[in-house]
């Protein structure tokens, strides 16, 4: 099927059950595949992965990502991008460290953690939709531009000090292995899926993701819609950024380097189309997951993290280019 | 504390309990922690270590670290080798005060817990062994670059990162003794992040900002390579003297031409060595990690613990024209 003038019409995908949503499906049941695989290749590699509390502190590897993953998934499958989530942790935990001089308490220092998070969404927000930047760009720039923040206020200096209460957030445990980083992570996934996949707002953000023009004329108010994505992303870094805090109990300028990538490689290999308009909660939940899993597993056998990483890019091409290829072969 | 959770901690002990006896090690397992993997020193430190294991006997050396040189890539790497379960920890740590609460449950688990080269809070560890000591560390960089400039003149310092623990402290150090040399001026400090690139070109701009450059010196064995290789490219050997903290391996090249007329480093190899014999002193209840404690090294002798658990190995130890052959094929 061509229209007049030759060019193929997009494929707009209305509704869950049609051919994409089959799509979605293998992708996700692929990338379960794989968990399990990793999973039980880890079980016979290493005598000490089976064990409640180890499986618990390894799941700390990616509770903190993945929580700025879900609001990322939102934000990629809506055509946008954040890079300065990790910039943002730093300036959060910068600021929290600050106010920690003068004294402020646990409640404090978590509502300056989610404001600084609201206000860095806010300022990449409006750059992209007031202004109409490329988001790659303004991120790229406010990724330096918060992290800059923090070298100004506290070079080589670092913020410790956090009270008990305040730690608990990080190194808690809410029932037996369960971290309150995981409840979050938890409540966090199961709120992210519902907001997309059940509401009316998850659907507009994938008709923008597919085609903003049409969504602008479907009466879908695109600017509004992505600025609330940006303002989730900024809070859910905040977030992270309280984590993360309490978890090391210090603040230093390099907290959470180069985590934006991270974020990213952990959303894409969810299954989340980094062209925008496709994916799902439950595939970035499971590339969590797949990711903590391989990095922990690794490092049980004491793997250097280099080859770590060249696993994770070779498992990110893989996951991505089978489905491609099984597609192209089907066609052909 | 609720009876499920008392049950729930008697069970989880009783597990870890089974599981330990199930994987009971017959060798002592000791873990060198770098900063980063990649990088000379370590790797000649991790060299050392293996050299006591093998004069200890029964004990195995796991060599590991991060790929960067971050706190967050440390903490997995420790909390890696608690699920392992290995006797002792002997890590070189990015961030004092971040490894502490993986640290702490390292040592409650009964794992002996030190750090080495770029030290833990003292909560953190039960001692800390420090290459040399950072006064000695100070006055060597400065008395280097001094040396050879007779008549006084202008140097500047390329460092690591502006957050290095290390670094920072010896260049504080530098300046407490700069009263001994009056005709030196310290005319910048630049950060070079550890990274050859950046170093290069922080090392080119001192060049180009202070004409009248008469040495730079790199306590980092990153930075002294990269800005060696500037003043060649530039053209100035014979002006700008390159001194400072680095491997001869690296700086053979640079001694030969004569970008670098001296520099100095304690030798990665016994620094390793050292951390191992330590680490296996203590897992071993040999010795006990408190003040005024000595403990024995082996060919290395012995080092004596201040009253905050630290002890220093050496001092720095100067390489120029007259030995680098020497020691360029072991570090």
């Amino acid at each position: 099927m061509s229209l007049a003038d030759g060019t193929r019409p997009r494929h707009l995908p209305d509704r869950l059950s049609g051919r994409g949503a089959r799509v979605l499906k293998s992708w996700e049941l692929l990338l379960f595949g794989i968990a399990v695989l990793i999973f039980l290749a880890n079980t016979q590699a290493s005598q000490y992965f089976l064990d409640p509390w180890n499986l618990s502190d390894a799941t700390f590897n990616f509770t903190e990502k993945a929580m700025i993953g879900f609001a990322m998934a939102l934000l990629i499958i809506s055509g946008e991008i954040d890079l300065s989530v990790a910039g943002i942790i730093a300036l959060a935990s910068t600021a929290m460290g600050w106010a920690l001089q003068f004294g402020v308490g646990t409640p404090g220092l978590v509502a300056i953690g989610l404001a600084v998070g609201l206000l860095c969404g806010a300022f990449n927000g409006a750059l992209v939709t007031r202004l109409g930047l490329p988001s790659i760009v303004v991120t790229i720039g406010t990724m330096s531009l918060f992290r800059g923040i923090s070298y100004i206020v506290l070079g080589d200096q670092a913020f410790n000090g956090y009270p008990e209460s305040f730690a608990w957030l990080g190194r808690g445990y809410v029932f037996w292995v369960i971290s309150f980083e995981l409840t979050l992570f938890a409540v966090f996934a199961l709120i992210y899926g519902v907001v997309l996949h059940k509401t009316n707002f998850g659907r507009h953000i994938y008709t923008i993701g597919n085609n903003p023009t049409a969504a602008r004329f479907s009466g879908i108010r695109v600017e509004r819609v992505k600025m609330i994505l940006f303002l989730l992303t900024g809070l859910m870094s905040g977030i992270a950024a309280i984590c993360l805090t309490a978890r090391l109990g210090s603040t230093r300028p390099s907290i959470a380097y180069a985590w934006e990538l991270e974020v990213v490689t952990m959303v894409v290999l969810g299954g989340v189309s980094i062209l925008g308009g496709s994916g799902s909660i439950l595939g970035v939940v499971i590339a969590a997951l797949v990711m903590g899993m391989v990095t922990f597993g690794l490092g049980l056998l004491n793997v250097p993290g280099i080859v770590m990483s060249i696993f994770i890019g070779a498992l990110l091409i893989g996951v991505i280019a089978i489905p491609r290829l099984v597609a192209k072969l089907r066609r052909s | 504390m609720t009876l499920t959770r008392r049950l729930a901690i008697g069970l989880g002990l009783a597990a870890s309990l089974m599981g330990t006896t199930a994987v009971a090690q017959d060798k002592m397992r000791i873990a060198l922690v770098a900063k980063s993997l990649g990088n000379g020193f370590f790797e000649a430190a991790a060299r050392g270590a293996e050299e006591a294991a093998e004069e200890l006997g029964g004990t195995e050396i796991i060599y590991t670290g991060p790929t960067s040189t971050t706190a967050e890539g440390q903490i997995e790497v420790i909390n890696s080798l608690i699920a392992q379960r290995v006797d002792a920890i002997a890590v070189s740590a990015n961030d004092p005060d971040a490894l502490v609460p993986a640290l702490q449950k390292a040592m409650q688990r009964g794992i002996t817990v030190i750090s080495w080269d770029s030290g833990v809070a003292p909560e953190g560890r039960e001692m800390h062994l420090a290459p040399s000591s950072d006064a000695l560390i100070g006055q060597t960089i400065i008395k280097l670059a001094a040396d050879h400039l007779p008549d006084g003149g202008k140097v500047a310092v390329l460092s690591a990162t502006s957050t290095s623990t290390n670094q920072n402290t010896w260049i504080a150090e530098m300046e407490k003794v700069m009263g001994e040399y009056p005709d030196i001026e310290v005319v910048a400090t630049v950060y070079g992040d550890d990274l050859a690139d950046k170093s290069y070109r922080e090392a080119q701009g001192l060049m180009q900002s202070y004409p009248d450059l008469d040495a730079i010196i790199a306590p980092t064995s990153v930075g002294i390579v990269a800005a060696a290789q500037a003043v060649q490219d530039e053209g100035k050997v014979g002006e700008v003297n390159v001194t400072g903290l680095g491997l001869p391996s690296e700086m053979a090249g640079a001694i030969e031409s004569g970008a670098s007329k001296s520099f100095a480093i304690w030798n990665p190899v016994d620094l390793g060595y050292t951390t191992a014999m330590i680490a296996h002193a203590l897992a071993t209840d040999e010795a006990a990690a408190e003040p005024g404690a000595e403990i024995d090294t082996g060919r290395m002798g012995s080092v004596t613990l201040d009253e905050t658990n630290s002890a220093a190995m050496s001092e720095p130890f100067t390489y120029d024209e007259s030995n680098i052959d020497e020691f360029k094929s072991i570090f």
